[in-house]
């Protein structure tokens, strides 16, 4: 088993540490040959989605990426993560991947002063520790996106079949039981 | 309870220096700039009102922007705004709390305020990220409350050969301190003039406790990847960018640089019809080393 990491800015590093602990093998995903080679599942990391999203088209990796997706690869999406998958942000009129059917508003929660961490409850884990970074939240869920978490009434965690999204970032906590729940749909 | 939020709030602000590893961080002193930057692939901006080379040029004494200018730059981009307020000015900090910037860069770029003591940067909700030449440097600052560190290269001057000096600097000190016995360390801390458990934690890891960035005297794709190979997680670009020929050409392909700091086949291609650069001045010709402030 092998995940591709988006690795063209933010922290990737923090959840190529994660799979280690988990014993996965991983790639990073930084121009088009990267997402030529065979993986079995993807990760999007934090960092800042407007950069990201920028690369991942001049370096040629987004239409592979997104048909990958389409096609039922896994993927694993954490804040800005999340971002590129939605399929309609809120307060921003462009888009990236669009193949999360969920409604995402970036900077939900406002500058880093806004920044936090809760320890809250998630469908099928139980309580876990999350950290909000500047973070984005799920407006409105698609279709037939499920929820799995929220904070203060806003949704913070969603599944739609092969992809798994969240506005905080498990890769900065010790706890691997959402990257465990990643590894198990592949 | 109190120390435990701090000690949290701390963390946060790490962990947003985290996020913007591998990225770039642009100077721009205008919100049209800070557009431009954004559009270019910035991971955040430094909103000033004039950028080193210009500041370098004026002479007189350099101050933190107004916070109107600030604010401008704040509503123009969605992505993180840093600015800078003076070595040891910790009111010029507190307006910059006041206005929510994401980031604080107490700078030798701006005119000392106080020629022996920095900012207590633990009093503040707001991250700092603070220039050092050496680890002595570093982890002093980090003692006082800095979540994110980058080198002192001399600003505006389109020479990188301080940045280079400083991190290979950093570097050899760290790998110095994990090579050393475990009753070494009490020695290497007084001699660092640190404490002692920064002195482990380096011992232990190997890198600093927070993200360190390259700063000072970028000016092409190539000095991008020169910082990232010698172990910058990331980059700040102060005039190199809008004092060049063709500020959002050259910006972009430093963002790409920096993503694919070991791919020289890329980098050539990114470093083609660039435009001037800007022209920049040599250490030896300079008569401020700014990086000689605060230490």
């Amino acid at each position: 088993m092998k995940i591709g990491i988006l690795a063209v800015q933010g922290a990737f590093a923090e959840h190529e540490q994660m799979l280690e602990q988990l014993g996965a093998e991983y790639i990073e995903l930084r121009k088009c040959e990267d997402v030529r080679q065979s993986y079995d599942g993807l990760i999007l990391p934090g960092g800042e989605s407007t950069v990201q999203g920028k690369l991942m088209r001049e370096l040629d990796m987004f239409d592979t990426i997104q048909s990958q997706i389409k096609n039922g690869m896994p993927v694993l999406a954490t804040c800005a993560g999340a971002i590129l998958l939605a399929q309609q942000l809120s307060n921003d009129a462009a888009t990236h991947l669009a193949t999360l059917p969920a409604v995402v508003r970036r900077n939900a929660y406002g500058r880093q002063l806004g920044s936090f961490s809760v320890d809250e409850q998630i469908e099928g884990i139980g309580t876990f520790p999350m950290r909000f970074i500047r973070a984005p939240y799920i407006e409105k869920v698609l279709d037939d996106t499920k929820v799995l978490a929220k904070v203060d009434g806003n949704i913070v965690m969603v599944e739609n079949k092969n992809q798994l999204a969240m506005s905080f970032h498990p890769e900065l906590t010790s706890d691997t039981r959402i990257h465990e729940m990643f590894l198990k749909k592949i | 309870m109190a120390n435990e939020n701090a000690k949290n709030r701390y963390e946060l602000n790490k962990e947003l220096a985290q996020m913007l590893k591998g990225g770039v961080i642009m100077d721009v002193t205008t919100p049209e700039q800070a557009r431009i930057a954004q559009e270019a692939g910035a991971c955040a901006v430094m909103a000033l009102e004039r950028i080193p080379a210009d500041i370098r040029a004026a002479g007189g004494v350099a101050r933190m922007s107004d916070p109107k200018m600030i604010k401008g730059i704040q509503e123009a981009v969605t992505i993180p705004v840093m600015a800078k307020c003076r070595i040891g000015h910790f009111a010029e900090a507190q307006i910059l709390e006041a206005i929510e910037i994401d980031y604080i860069d107490e700078s030798e770029v701006l005119s000392p305020a106080d020629d022996v003591y920095h900012i207590d940067k633990h009093k503040f909700s707001v991250p700092f990220v603070c220039g050092a030449k050496d680890l002595g440097e570093a982890l002093r600052r980090i003692n006082e409350g800095a979540s994110m560190i980058r080198t002192k290269g001399e600003p505006g001057t389109g020479d990188v050969v301080q940045a280079v000096r400083h991190m290979r600097k950093m570097n050899s000190e760290m790998a110095r301190l994990v090579s050393m016995r475990e009753d070494e360390l009490f020695q290497a801390a007084k001699e660092l003039q640190v404490p002692y458990d920064l002195v482990l934690y380096v011992h232990e890891n190997g890198k600093l406790p927070v993200v360190n960035f390259a700063a000072g005297g970028v000016a092409t794709p190539a000095d991008a990847a020169l910082m990232m190979q010698l172990g910058a997680e990331g980059v700040f670009v102060g005039s190199g960018i809008f004092k060049s020929g063709n500020p959002a050409k050259r910006a972009a392909a430093i963002v790409k640089a920096v993503a694919n700091f070991t791919d020289a086949k890329l980098i050539a291609e990114l470093s083609e019809d660039l435009g001037e650069a800007m022209v920049g001045i040599n250490e030896q010709e300079i008569e401020l080393l700014m990086a000689e402030r605060g230490k």
